[in-house]
């Protein structure tokens, strides 16, 4: 663990909590957002994830201040913002495609904030030094932001960002231009600069393994609204509705009816067959349900000890990815499940139409009820 | 030298190359260079009767110039002309700047269409007619002195048109297009986000402006200012319908000694102030740190 730099001063306290109240914003008519209801703790490492079009930008932008919300309110530390600029606020953003100023060298770009609050030029070089140094950039103050690659601009704008001491932190998607090798190191980079520093970050991200790999929590977002709000272990172990266990990793969906219920288990009647499964949303017998089941919860030929749920399938397709096998298999009434296996290292004997029994634990298989079709 | 040649024979074939060439060598030969030669050839010769010219009188002498140089009146007229120029350049310069970046940033694309139409209507009247317009507005018993008496803000109709006031302002509206093109352009091409991440970072809207907006529209700031200025320099409907009898132009001058049959002294004078202005253009690019370069942008 580095330890942490003294990049900012006492006087300042680090993080601040943000209280979305009940918060909406209209425009032409049409509500972008709705109903948004989270408190982010101070410090914390928060993701609003959700599909491009879902409303995560303007929530950032409701926060920041270039929006004012139609409906409720957004508290930083307890007050109000309502009718305070973003240029007031003690919230920094970096913006998506960074809108770092190619004219200033970075030093400039990094010191810009300081110098509209004044700062004298020696400490403003200081503070600038140290920032460098946090981001790793150490003597690039006097490169021109055109001479940086795609990793050290963004470096660049998170020191520019952090160089105003914000309380809250906000991220609109700045890694989506990276490549994966560059993207995987920055989300290091960044946890560990949100860490250094404390203070509270708030990021947006579709990538849901950009979401579940940084965050403290994660607000899955959907058309406006927040679907689910929890730890990422919560959101990808049980997601509350079919749009989060679908849009969040992948999964195998399985439609059917409650047929009993047992405790916290109950059977569902699949178009696969009658299948058990984990019931923490309490499904009554003879609801219409959808199940999700992870492909990697899946075992492949297990002979040794017997499961509950087992399925006698022909293998469709495969295809090896290193780490990994994932194939498509396909049960006796035709439905296809993917499956994917670690790669062990001994070889498997896979051929198109090979004979498999597939089985999975009913703490996997997860059933919720399915709104569409309720009434049905 | 070669690639001058081969790439576009690539992109357009021979007839297309042949034409682009073409329609560039007409253009810088015919209508920029040769001009220019022979204005200061003439400017170059003595005044002669038709029937010593090309005798042995007509050699190349620099006696017109050394007549400019030595008339004070005519100095301080040129002076003048500058400085009134600069005075059109900078008004020009103060209305146009919030047109452009409101058409430029702040307006939605459907409304620009219309307030882009409503700045080219006034153009399909002639210049003139703009300049006898303007007569109206600042006459002694002109539009404005009738509002004004009549709001009681003057006791007595004021004479607008008595110094350089009226052409100074005829001017600036008249070339509002050559400033609010370049500017426009060099300002829509600024990265909306870079305002708001200023913004974001704390800047007030001056700042925004100051340590953003301008330096980015700088080259087209550049632009527009040398076309409004060498315009205003070189205009001569302006100052005689609006002007007084006491703000001669430099081209005046030069219109003058056309009319009177001395094409060789009006030469020098039009070869002087292109040249000063020339000069003057290229002093203030340093000045502003603007390279040629990013003219062009």
């Amino acid at each position: 663990m580095p330890q942490p730099l003294p990049i900012f001063s006492e006087t300042i306290s680090m993080g601040q909590d943000v209280a979305i109240i009940d918060a909406g914003i209209r425009f032409d008519g049409f509500w972008a957002v709705r109903h948004i209801d989270v408190h982010i703790e101070k410090g914390e490492f928060f993701s609003f994830l959700g599909p491009s079009g879902c409303g995560k930008t303007t929530l950032l932008r409701l926060i920041s201040g270039f929006l004012e919300p139609s409906e409720g309110q957004i508290r930083i530390n307890g007050k109000d913002m309502r009718g305070i600029g973003p240029n007031k606020r003690n919230t920094s953003l970096i913006f998506q495609n960074l809108a770092l100023f190619p004219l200033m060298s970075v030093s400039e770009n990094i010191g810009f904030g300081l110098e509209i609050r004044r700062v004298s030029k020696k400490e403003r070089n200081k503070k600038v030094a140290e920032l460098l140094e946090l981001v790793d950039l150490p003597g690039s103050g006097e490169k021109k932001v055109n001479e940086l690659s795609g990793g050290q601009k963004q470096r660049v704008a998170i020191a520019r960002a952090l160089a105003v001491e914000p309380s809250v932190l906000m991220l609109d998607e700045p890694l989506s231009a990276l490549d994966l090798k560059l993207r995987q190191h920055m989300r290091a980079e960044l946890r560990k600069i949100q860490q250094q520093t404390g203070v509270t970050f708030i990021y947006i991200t579709h990538d849901q393994t950009e979401a579940l790999t940084m965050s403290d929590r994660i607000g899955v977002m959907s058309r406006g609204r927040i679907e689910q709000l929890g730890s990422p272990a919560v959101i990808y172990n049980t997601p509350s509705s079919p749009f989060v266990a679908s849009f969040v990793g992948e999964n195998n969906q399985f439609q059917g009816k409650v047929q009993t219920v047992n405790g916290t288990t109950a059977l569902l009647d699949s178009e696969a067959g009658p299948l058990h499964g984990r019931n923490p949303f309490k499904l009554q017998p003879g609801e219409p349900a959808v199940a999700f089941l992870r492909p990697e919860s899946i075992s492949f030929d297990n002979k040794d000890a017997p499961c509950t749920n087992s399925l006698g399938c022909r293998i469709v397709k495969w295809s090896f990815e290193g780490a990994y096998i994932t194939m498509v298999v396909r049960t006796g009434v035709d439905k296809k499940i993917t499956v994917r296996l670690n790669n062990s290292g001994s070889s498997l004997d896979l051929q198109e139409d090979k004979k498999v029994t597939i089985s999975f634990d009913p703490g996997n298989f997860l059933l919720l009820a399915d709104r569409e079709r309720e009434g049905v | 030298m070669f690639r001058l040649i081969s790439e576009p024979l690539k992109i357009f074939g021979g007839i297309g190359t042949a034409y682009i060439f073409l329609a560039v060598g007409v253009w810088l030969f015919f209508l920029v260079i040769i001009p220019q030669v022979i204005m200061i050839d003439y400017s170059l010769r003595p005044v002669l009767p038709l029937r010593d010219i090309g005798g042995p009188k007509d050699i190349w002498t620099l006696e017109h110039y050394v007549q400019i140089a030595g008339n004070s009146l005519h100095r301080t007229i040129f002076a003048k002309t500058i400085w009134s120029s600069l005075l059109v350049t900078f008004f020009a310069l103060l209305i146009c700047y919030p047109i452009s970046y409101y058409l430029a940033q702040v307006v939605k694309r459907t409304t620009l269409g219309w307030l882009m139409m409503a700045l080219i209507i006034p153009y399909w009247i002639n210049e003139l007619l703009r300049l006898f317009a303007w007569q109206i507005i600042l006459a002694d018993s002109g539009v404005l002195n009738q509002v004004m008496l009549w709001l009681s803000l003057i006791s007595e109709p004021v004479n607008f048109r008595a110094g350089n006031g009226a052409v100074i302002v005829g001017m600036a509206y008249a070339y509002i297009l050559f400033m609010v093109f370049p500017l426009f352009n060099a300002i829509e091409s600024l990265d909306r986000n870079q305002i708001e991440a200023a913004r974001d970072l704390g800047a007030s809207w001056i700042r925004i402006h100051r340590r953003i907006v301008i330096p980015h529209a700088k080259p087209g700031i550049a632009t527009g200012c040398i076309m409004t200025f060498m315009l205003a320099a070189g205009t001569i409907a302006a100052p005689q319908l609006l002007g007084s009898p006491s703000s001669f132009w430099f081209t005046e001058i030069i219109y003058n000694n056309f009319e009177t049959a001395n094409w060789n002294q009006g030469a020098a004078y039009a070869a002087t102030l292109a040249g000063l202005c020339l000069l003057f253009v290229f002093v203030m690019l340093r000045v502003f740190r603007v390279s040629l370069k990013e003219l062009g942008r």
